[in-house]
């Protein structure tokens, strides 16, 4: 069975391009969720659409379960593989294949680095809105599959928000258009529907992107509070003065205390939170609301505001929060980051809970949260080394989601659930909903040979990893978010 | 003449969904060829299904049943500061949350910040087996499960009834100015949507008025910095800034489709701007008008008695008019009809084509 498949994917890509060794292997074991690794029997490295497509097919002739993968910065284990089937390694599917700046579109492989879309859009005075912080190396194809975020989330929406088109091969070798260049479109938001579907319905071969006109101004404030409460308090001040910051972040003190020590971020001292707000667009707009943003900063009274005086003070407060979760590797050997979202008022709330969650567990958290959306990102701190400590630290993000789910949120804001949070699905959804997602998945891949035990709760367990951050989080290439 | 029923809450609904072979969901009947049923079917009034469940300002969401009057969600935001910001259309006629979000149609604010479909959250609808279920979530940003209140955006009642909605809404803006820009011809709106929207400016919406003379360029965002990008635009094309109360009228026309209402049909084309002018000559074959919307990304097109949208030369949806619903459809992939079939296995909800 398994030589019957591999022969298949031999009649399909050079040997060159079907890794099969041992050492090859184990690079692809693990995403950034390295808490899990399996063993996929082979990596396909295809460089055409056409030879994606005849891989799809022909795994599912075999029945050989398969795994796209971008750059592997899943935080949510997207894209572990699965033991025995195979690895679609997607990134010499890197071509940006046309850019409209009159119409601004870009369609692209999936392959392509999110940041690179930005930076070919940029001679044009455009750029692609969804930031996730690993944007300088995670791919559009995997923010495709996962619906990705960012800190701008707020005001742009997600990476659903920017997909006008996908072409796609499904699981049942059907090669579909949905969408297009439009950013309107006429029957059902079949795009909508793809995005997000973490794999399981198929492979993104060509995206068509939406461009926006790169905001001409930012006025960006980082302001220290003595307590947490005192920053979600300036967040609320905020949100009710009917402005509409591009973003609103909040680090805690542990999460400072990493960044101080990973970029040698500056923080005003004293400070339990540090406040980030952005404000962008025209001048003439930035100039009249940043009179209003920094009254009422200064009426919150924080330790300290400081607006950033120039791109490159701007640029560096950005490093800080950007850097935070690999910075947090620092102060621990190893840590998981939760996702999950709350109502906004109901941030302070949440915050103490999670403090009080961590408290019980003995162990340690830090958070760094999209305030203005209500998406946390506590990072829950352990050492895979003492025994018992990543089962503590993952019953504590248990715990942290089901509050998510009571006070009226969600398990995950951006991340997705893979197979991290397969088992609390049934935390938002009744049985009646779940078969409802169920029934869409076989649609899609009656098979369930796309990305299989991800998303529902039940799949085979992987095994789980004790130790490490992943290669290029040490390397300081990658950041968790 | 089919009957109608008008169920009084959710679970009524269900019950009603269960208890016939073949229903449609129909709103206020703004979009009359939408609410058509054909021989046999039963429709289902979203009429009494009309209440603002949960409105929180401060988390910039809102929760309605599906035939809440678009103006009574538009009157509770506006008390508030806030709104939808795409302008969803004939609100004044009596358009209902559902039947917006099941016809997929936006405004001419849609232009900045994205459609119906990047403001619905969640969703509570009744699938085929009158199973009544929520997906999507309440809160501004959720990841979990498949993007189903996406997917209805559109879906003309295909493969579920909408019972409930949860949107996004952001702060209105405290003014708008509107820019009247006039042309020499379509080539030239052209252009001007290339140039506005790549520009710093940012405008709100970016339109072309039905009488094809001129474009309509909305600013919107706080007074004071308004009159200097509007002077800035009319720097480079010549035009006017509207007295308030005529942008006001010129936009509520738009919205409404009043322009329209001395011929029997209006439907929707999906384009790009490079696609305008040729859309454009077509219609003027026909004796129709058109109002382009989004910066050239949608039209929407009125023809007289006896012109035949197919001569459009390009997919239609006909929103009203003695036409088929589809005009030159795309073809239904094979996927379509499996996940037709998970929502709506023994078909109760019209197919597809």
């Amino acid at each position: 069975m398994r030589d019957d498949a591999l022969s298949r994917l031999a009649g399909i890509l050079p040997p060159d391009r079907l890794l099969r060794q041992p050492a090859q292997l184990a690079a692809y074991e693990s995403d950034a969720l390295t808490a899990y690794q399996a063993s996929p029997i082979a990596i396909a490295l295809p460089e055409t659409t056409e030879e994606v497509v005849a891989l799809v097919r022909a795994c599912r002739e075999a029945r050989l379960p398969f795994v796209a993968r971008g750059s592997g910065t899943s935080l949510s284990g997207g894209s572990l593989p699965v033991a025995g089937g195979i690895v679609i390694a997607l990134n010499r599917l890197n071509r940006i294949l046309r850019l409209d700046p009159d119409e601004r579109t870009a369609v692209v492989e999936p392959g392509v680095i999110n940041l690179a879309v930005t930076a070919a859009a940029a001679p044009h005075g455009l750029y692609y809105a969804p930031d996730p912080s690993s944007q300088s190396i995670c791919t559009i194809g995997g923010n495709v599959a996962f619906n990705s975020g960012g800190a701008h989330c707020l005001k742009y929406g997600m990476t659903s928000n920017h997909v006008l088109g996908i072409k796609a091969v499904l699981a049942t070798g059907e090669v579909v258009e949905f969408g297009g260049a439009s950013r309107e479109q006429l029957g059902p938001d079949w795009c909508g529907l793809f995005t997000g579907n973490e794999g399981l319905f198929g492979i993104a071969l060509e995206i068509t992107l939406q461009l926006l006109p790169r905001p001409e101004c930012y006025h960006t404030v980082l302001a220290g509070y003595r307590t947490q409460e005192e920053a979600g308090n300036a967040v609320s001040a905020i949100v009710a003065s009917g402005l509409l910051p591009g973003a609103i972040e909040i680090m805690d003190a542990l999460a400072l205390e990493a960044a101080v020590a990973a970029v040698h971020a500056d923080y005003p001292p004293g400070c339990e939170a540090v406040l980030i707000v952005e404000l962008e667009g025209p001048r003439e707009v930035v100039a009249a609301d940043r009179g209003r943003l920094d009254a009422i900063i200064a009426a919150s009274q924080p330790v300290e505001a400081r607006p950033a005086r120039d791109a490159a003070e701007r640029l560096a407060i950005w490093k800080g929060r950007k850097s935070a979760f690999s910075a947090v590797g620092r102060l621990s050997p190893d840590f998981i980051v939760q996702d999950g979202v709350v109502p906004r008022r109901r941030l302070g709330e949440a915050l103490r809970r999670i403090a009080e969650m961590t408290r019980e567990a003995g162990l340690r958290c830090a958070n760094v949260f999209h305030a203005g959306d209500g998406n946390l990102h506590p990072l829950i701190l352990y050492n895979g080394r003492v025994p018992g400590e990543l089962a503590r630290a993952e019953a504590l993000a248990g715990r942290i989601l089901r509050m998510c789910v009571e006070m009226g949120g969600s398990i995950t804001g951006e991340h997705g659930v893979g197979v991290e949070k397969r088992e609390y699905l049934p935390d938002m959804f009744n049985p009646e909903e779940i078969d409802c997602l169920k029934r869409l998945h076989a649609a899609f891949d009656p098979l369930q040979i796309a990305n299989p035990g991800k998303m529902f709760p039940g799949g085979s367990a992987p095994a789980l990893a004790t130790h490490g951050l992943h290669p290029l989080e040490k390397a300081g290439v990658i950041s968790r978010e | 003449m089919s009957p109608v029923l008008q169920p009084g809450t959710v679970a009524e609904l269900a019950e009603a969904v269960r208890a016939h072979p073949a229903v449609l969901a129909v709103g206020a009947g703004t979009k009359p060829r939408l609410a058509e049923m054909r021989n046999g079917c039963v429709g289902i009034s979203t009429r009494k299904l009309s209440r603002l469940v949960e409105y929180e300002p401060d988390e910039f969401t809102f929760t309605a049943l599906a035939g809440t009057p678009l103006a009574e969600v538009t009157a509770a935001l506006t008390a508030k500061g806030q709104y939808l910001p795409f302008d969803p259309p004939l609100a004044a006629a009596g358009a209902t949350l559902g039947g917006t979000v099941a016809a997929g149609l936006s405004g001419p604010g849609r232009f900045r910040y994205g459609g119906v479909r990047d403001f619905i959250l969640g969703v509570r609808f009744v699938d085929g087996e009158g199973r009544i279920l929520r997906l999507g979530g309440k809160v501004v940003k959720n990841a979990a499960g498949f993007d189903l209140p996406k997917f209805f955006v559109g879906s003309l009642g295909r493969f579920g009834i909408l019972a409930e909605l949860t949107f996004k809404v952001f702060p209105r803006p405290p003014a708008a100015l509107t820019l009247r820009l006039p042309l020499a011809g379509a080539e030239a709106a052209v252009a001007i949507f290339a140039a506005v929207g790549r520009a710093r400016w940012e405008v709100d919406a970016a339109d072309l008025g039905p009488d094809g003379e001129a474009v309509l360029l909305r600013l919107a965002g706080p007074a004071g910095a308004l009159p200097a990008l509007a002077q800035e635009i009319l720097g480079r094309w010549p035009g006017e800034v509207l007295a308030e109360e005529v942008a006001t009228r010129t936009w509520d026309d738009l919205t409404a489709f009043r322009w329209s209402e001395t011929f029997p049909y209006l439907g929707k084309v999906v384009l790009t701007p490079a696609q305008l002018p040729g859309l454009l000559g077509a219609v003027k074959t026909l004796g129709g008008r058109a109002h382009v919307s989004a910066g050239g990304n949608v039209a929407y097109i009125a023809l007289p008695a006896g012109a035949d949208p197919a001569g459009l030369g390009r997919p239609v949806l006909t929103l009203r008019g003695a036409a088929p619903l589809w005009i030159r459809p795309a073809p239904v992939p094979a996927i379509a009809a499996a996940v037709k079939f998970a929502l709506d296995p023994s078909g109760r909800f019209p197919a597809l084509g």
